[in-house]
């Protein structure tokens, strides 16, 4: 256990830290993780509507001010930002998963099944992800955070799946693998134990860019208010200020809208910047290009 | 010996269409029995006919196909039905969806391909020249604003420009494609309003999408200035204008081209959000409209037509790229 926790801080966490794009990205999106993790045990969240307080700028009462109701801002970012890191983790993660899966198989086996599910594949990429997830998560009526990231998903795995065939294809052709064929070793040993450990970085790349696509469609489709969460969601609440409430056409209504929009540009803004960051860690060829 | 490729294309293309048309059938499936058999009971009053006759047509009409039927046939119905050019019905709108096409479509073309135009020149001139002088001012301030663009989903800048520019400010309209005072028509006044009301939603896509176009068009021409025939333009003393333009970019730009159509797909995605925000009546408004609503028949109507444009613009891309690119052509012909 021991050996497993010093070989994370020498292969991850220390070049993480050496290299700045990469540092910064980290430090904001641990900010927003433990926000989210910690934030609504600490911050209490009221939503009882006082409207003599309404639309007030931020003070120290209220850091981020007040909504449309007199509700304070900066509680209902905080309770938010659990179901919008959740649904971008949870997509993510389903969409890897996916990827992973149809991306090892199509470039292992090879032939027909290589022909059909990359032809599946194409569509996918083909077809314009946000319209179909607005549709299907309006169709479905979907209001947890599972089955949203489930359909966010569906439409994101597709271009991971492809390149991932691409490189399990040249590693078929590496000595190793070879050896590991003649070795008679078999296929789960090759597939888990030869191949994986070769795409991790990448997948561990994909991770983060895949979070941040999810964050942008999850957050654009409550936006336009298909898919109606709790109202700390920030999608929702940029809904409100937008569509529903008029914030953003009175003057002290302005930080309503703009709390949330801040957030997203900046917890994507580390997402971007962590992503590039790994990328040069582990591509080092990126780097000449700096 | 024949290429297969462009065969190969078109089947492939064909298929994705059946696949998205299966997506609009499963919409289509969830439009509410009884709402049909009001539009029956109105159908058959109006024209004097039997109930069961005139749900029969209503059904045809409406959503394409025969209920009773068993699915496959069902299906099979609705993709005739969908290809012999029948979108379907708005059930919110009560028009056809052919008719909302054609007044939305126009528009968003319009303002796509502005967008797309202007968007992909800025982005490539900026690229060629980050990529041609590596040590100036310019390039950490193109990289800089690639990265924080790309960190800004469009409905952020839509949502910011639409608060301070039309709002605040007031100095853009806040909805619609034209001034309501003015009939459509070929005068200056109404050209002057048209292209009025377009500057935000133009600026919202080219706003994103510059930074993309840069560091495409960057790479791109990064890696043909380490070709020889640039040395050897520059030795022999070519000014740097004519070694840019007519060396480097007409090398570098051609890969991008095939982005084009890609980006265009994109785009059309996004103009959901982008025209929602700044209640532009395109494909994309109606769209969300349409869904938020859970108007099925006009939903379906309408993504099929988005996917079919993506769908075409990529077909007619992968066509024409070998006749603009002699590389293509000649792995084409392999």
């Amino acid at each position: 256990m021991r050996e497993y926790l010093v070989n994370i801080y020498y292969n991850i966490l220390r070049p993480i830290f050496k290299n700045k794009r990469a540092l910064v990205g980290f430090t904001i999106l641990m900010g927003f993780v433990v926000m989210a993790v910690v934030g609504p045990m600490v911050v209490p969240l009221n939503l009882k509507t006082n409207w003599k307080e309404r639309f007030k700028p931020p003070s120290l009462e209220h850091p981020l001010g007040t909504d449309y109701g007199g509700r304070d801002i900066f509680q209902q970012i905080v309770h938010g930002s659990r179901d919008v890191l959740l649904i971008a983790a949870l997509s993510a993660l389903f969409a890897i998963l996916l990827a992973v899966t149809i991306g090892i198989t199509s470039g292992f086996l090879g032939g027909v099944a290589d022909v059909v599910l990359m032809g599946i594949t194409d569509i996918f990429l083909t077809i314009p992800s946000f319209p179909v997830m607005m549709a299907i998560a309006a169709v479905l009526k979907v209001r947890d955070p599972f089955s949203f990231a489930a359909v966010i998903s569906m439409w994101m795995w597709a271009g991971l799946a492809r390149s991932i065939r691409a490189e399990v294809l040249s590693l078929k052709q590496k000595e190793f693998i070879e050896a590991a064929k003649i070795l008679g070793l078999g296929t789960f040993h090759i597939v888990f134990r030869e191949i994986m450990p070769n795409i991790m970085p990448y997948i561990a790349i994909n991770f983060i860019t895949m979070m941040r696509a999810a964050i942008t469609a999850s957050v654009g489709i409550m936006f336009l208010g298909i898919v109606p969460f709790k109202i700390t969601h920030w999608g929702v609440m940029l809904n409100l200020a937008m569509f529903q409430y008029g914030a953003v056409y009175v003057p002290e209504g302005v930080h309503y809208a703009l709390a949330p929009l801040l957030c997203i540009v900046l917890l994507e803004y580390g997402a971007v910047s962590l992503s590039h960051g790994l990328e040069e860690i582990f591509n080092p060829r990126l780097k000449t290009y700096e | 010996m024949v290429s297969w490729r462009i065969p190969k294309r078109i089947v492939y293309s064909f298929f994705t269409l059946l696949a998205s048309a299966s997506i609009t059938f499963y919409m289509v499936h969830n439009i509410p029995g009884d709402v049909l058999d009001v539009m029956a009971a109105q159908l058959s009053e109006s024209m004097g006919i039997p109930f069961e006759e005139a749900k029969k047509i209503a059904y045809t009409y409406y959503i394409g196909y025969d209920p009773n039927k068993p699915l496959l046939e069902r299906y099979i119905e609705y993709l005739a039905n969908l290809f012999s050019g029948n979108l379907g019905y708005s059930l919110m709108f009560r028009v056809s969806v052919n008719e909302i096409i054609v007044q939305a479509l126009p528009w968003t073309l319009f303002v796509l391909s502005i967008s797309l135009l202007v968007s992909f020149a800025i982005g490539t001139v900026l690229g060629l020249i980050i990529a041609w002088r590596r040590r100036t001012v310019l390039e950490p301030i193109v990289t800089a604003y690639a990265s924080f663009t790309d960190a800004m989903p469009d409905f952020v800048t839509a949502v910011l420009l639409y608060m301070f520019l039309a709002v605040r400010m007031g100095w853009f309209p806040m909805k619609g494609a034209y001034d309501e005072t003015l009939t459509p028509g070929f005068y200056p006044a109404f050209i002057f309003s048209v292209l009025y009301h377009a500057t935000l939603p133009i600026l919202s896509y080219v706003v994103e999408h510059i930074g993309f176009w840069a560091l495409l068009v960057k790479g791109s021409a990064a890696s043909v200035l380490e070709e020889d025939f640039v040395k050897a333009a520059e030795a022999r003393g070519l000014p740097e204008r004519r070694i840019l333009i007519t060396y480097v970019g007409r090398v570098a730009i051609l890969p991008v081209v095939v982005m084009l159509a890609i980006q265009l797909g994109v785009m059309l995605g996004g103009s959901t959000i982008i025209e929602t925000v700044f209640s532009y009546p395109g494909i994309g408004y109606f769209f969300t409209v349409a869904t938020t609503n859970l108007d099925y028949g006009l939903m379906q109507g309408l993504f099929f037509i988005i996917i079919a444009g993506i769908i075409i613009a990529n077909l007619v891309v992968d066509v024409i790229y070998p006749f603009i690119d002699p590389r293509a052509r000649r792995e084409a012909a392999r």
